[in-house]
């Protein structure tokens, strides 16, 4: 059952108020609360045993959306899940990922999921993921996540990954490669924001194996009080293509980020660039914002928000 | 109206205190266009900056309207109608020049329309605009038009511009002059501008030449200007003084 809360979770994580239109499966509390395929997509349990759905997009879908939500809604719960997405050749979807976790006591509530993309030629995906955790006053369980994206992307294919987390983790590892044949695209978006004594890392590799693929990485974090992050993306080009990742933090309060962007050339023909920075917030753009009536406190989350959308 | 009363700021450098503002003291009256020019590093910005409270002044007392806002925050004062637009702007990873522009009108919404006479107004066109992110994309005569198109936006009663000409190009320079026109004819509101153009100060009621952390002259257009000129033709003290001795 769909509680007031769970609802609120859903709606934070995946846009989602009410029922889903077309394909989507919910889980909550490592169980099926809602599943429905459509004519194009096809949402099954797995069949070797492991926790987890497949998904199948028939070729040439296109314009439709798929929710996959996770909701944890009790302390203690620890799963690990394995979805597969099988994206046949010329379809143009969007999938709509999330984890909320709402820790109502002190044991620590976990996910860790490996999502595994087969994605055919001709191919958009748009994928969305946002992680979101919250406690009950008082309460001391820690909220963790760690995911684990894999994509094999097809000759001339386009993924656009945007991931989000929003806030209330207390731990995550995350780990994303890609595989990209030729003429493909893969713009990663990473937003991340860490508070309290959280930790966060993340590695990533993109590997760009055929001509003419090409590859961006744009990581935007933003670590606040005593949080750790530690940021590794790599960019590793195979062939003739392109490849340019982006870091940007600001960093606050005692927190502190490692930030290690790295490129790879294993031909003559690949071009990649990466660049780096942290930072705190600049203290003429807060001045900036409070000549248009800001408070101090109204500048920073205006500048923090901003960085961050 | 605006009152300055006997403003002074000094600063301490390893080579001693340094006075940057000496006892200056003006008032300006409502719905002026006055225009602060002179020397660089004669004061003009700092000056500006101690209206907007994004300088405190070591001495004096600042009167908006009757009130003593000398204590009062920069925030405080932008909600009392006070605007500044900055000689170089900041720029905003993740916000658009819309998100800018709503900040300033201080509004929820704000129709394209609005947006788009605000940007117009500076010589820009909100559909190339609007949804761009006011960061490193963009051009340094860029962010200062936007930044410009923020304080119309703002509709303040007094309006700070420092340098608004610095790093416009000429076509977009002429439409700001006109702009500046316009809104001094539509008298509504007080205008402070930091400016070394003459098209700009040939605009002022009022023109203000500060060097040296004084006001060294104050009148109108017709009585300042040639002593501006004057001053311009003066050439180099060290020059003239072995000159002298020849």
């Amino acid at each position: 059952m769909i509680t007031e809360m769970d609802a609120k979770l859903l709606e934070k994580i995946a846009d989602l108020t009410g029922k889903p239109v077309g394909a989507f499966n919910i889980r909550k509390d490592s169980g099926c609360e809602a599943r429905q395929s459509t004519e194009h997509i096809e949402i099954s349990p797995r069949t070797d045993g492991k926790s987890g759905i497949d998904i199948r997009f028939k070729p040439g879908t296109k314009g439709e959306k798929c929710y996959i939500p996770v909701i944890i809604s009790k302390t203690g719960v620890s799963e690990l899940v394995y979805n597969d997405f099988y994206v046949a050749d010329d379809c143009d979807v969007e999938i709509v990922a999330g984890c909320g976790i709402h820790n109502s006591g002190c044991s620590e509530s976990r996910h860790d999921g490996l999502h595994t993309f087969h994605i055919g030629k001709n191919a958009r995906v748009r994928y969305v993921e946002k992680h979101y955790g919250e406690k009950d006053a008082g309460q001391t369980g820690g909220n963790i996540m760690n995911p684990k994206t894999v994509v094999y992307l097809g000759e001339n294919s386009v993924m656009q990954m945007e991931t989000i987390q929003i806030r209330g983790i207390d731990s995550t590892k995350r780990e994303t490669d890609f595989f990209c044949e030729a003429g493909s695209e893969v713009v990663v978006t990473e937003r991340l924001l860490t508070h309290g004594d959280q930790t966060a890392e993340s590695d990533m590799t993109i590997q760009l194996n055929g001509d003419d693929a090409r590859g961006r990485v744009i990581s935007r974090s933003v670590a606040q009080d005593r949080s750790r992050q530690v940021f590794r993306p790599v960019m590793v080009g195979n062939a003739k293509c392109f490849g340019h990742v982006q870091c940007d933090s600001i960093i606050m309060g005692d927190a502190r980020i490692q930030s290690i962007p790295a490129i790879t050339a294993n031909s003559t023909e690949a071009q990649l660039i990466h660049e780096a920075a942290i930072g705190k917030i600049a203290g003429d753009q807060l001045l900036k914002l409070e000549t248009l009536g800001l408070t101090s406190e109204e500048a920073e989350d205006t500048i923090l928000k901003g960085f961050l959308a | 109206m605006l009152e300055l009363k006997h403003i002074s700021y000094h600063v301490s450098t390893p080579e001693g205190e340094m006075d940057i503002l000496k006892d200056i003291s003006i008032t300006i009256p409502d719905h002026r266009l006055m225009v602060f020019t002179g020397p660089n590093g004669g004061g003009k910005t700092t000056l500006a900056k101690v209206i907007m409270g994004l300088v405190q002044p070591t001495g004096g007392q600042i009167l908006y309207n009757g009130e003593d806002i000398t204590g009062l925050s920069i925030t405080e004062r932008a909600r009392r109608g006070i605007s500044y637009g900055f000689q170089q702007p900041p720029r905003f990873k993740g916000i658009t020049v819309h998100d800018l522009l709503l900040l300033a009108a201080g509004e929820e919404k704000l129709s394209k329309d609005r947006c788009c006479a605000y940007l117009t107004k500076v010589g820009l066109c909100a559909n190339d605009y609007l949804d761009r992110e006011v960061d490193v994309s963009l051009s340094g005569g860029e962010v200062k038009r936007i930044e410009i198109a923020t304080i119309l936006a703002r509709h303040s009663d007094l309006m700070i511009f420092d340098e608004p000409e610095a790093g416009i190009d000429l076509w977009s320079f002429a439409r700001l002059t006109e702009t500046f026109e316009q809104l001094h004819q539509e008298g509504k509101a007080t205008m402070i501008i930091i400016s070394h153009q003459e098209r700009i100060i040939r605009l002022a009621d009022e023109i203000v030449v500060i060097a040296n952390g004084q006001i060294a002259h104050r009148g109108s257009t017709e009585e300042v200007f040639p002593l501006i000129l004057a001053d311009t033709l003066g050439g180099c003290p060290v020059i003239e003084r072995k000159e002298a001795s020849l």
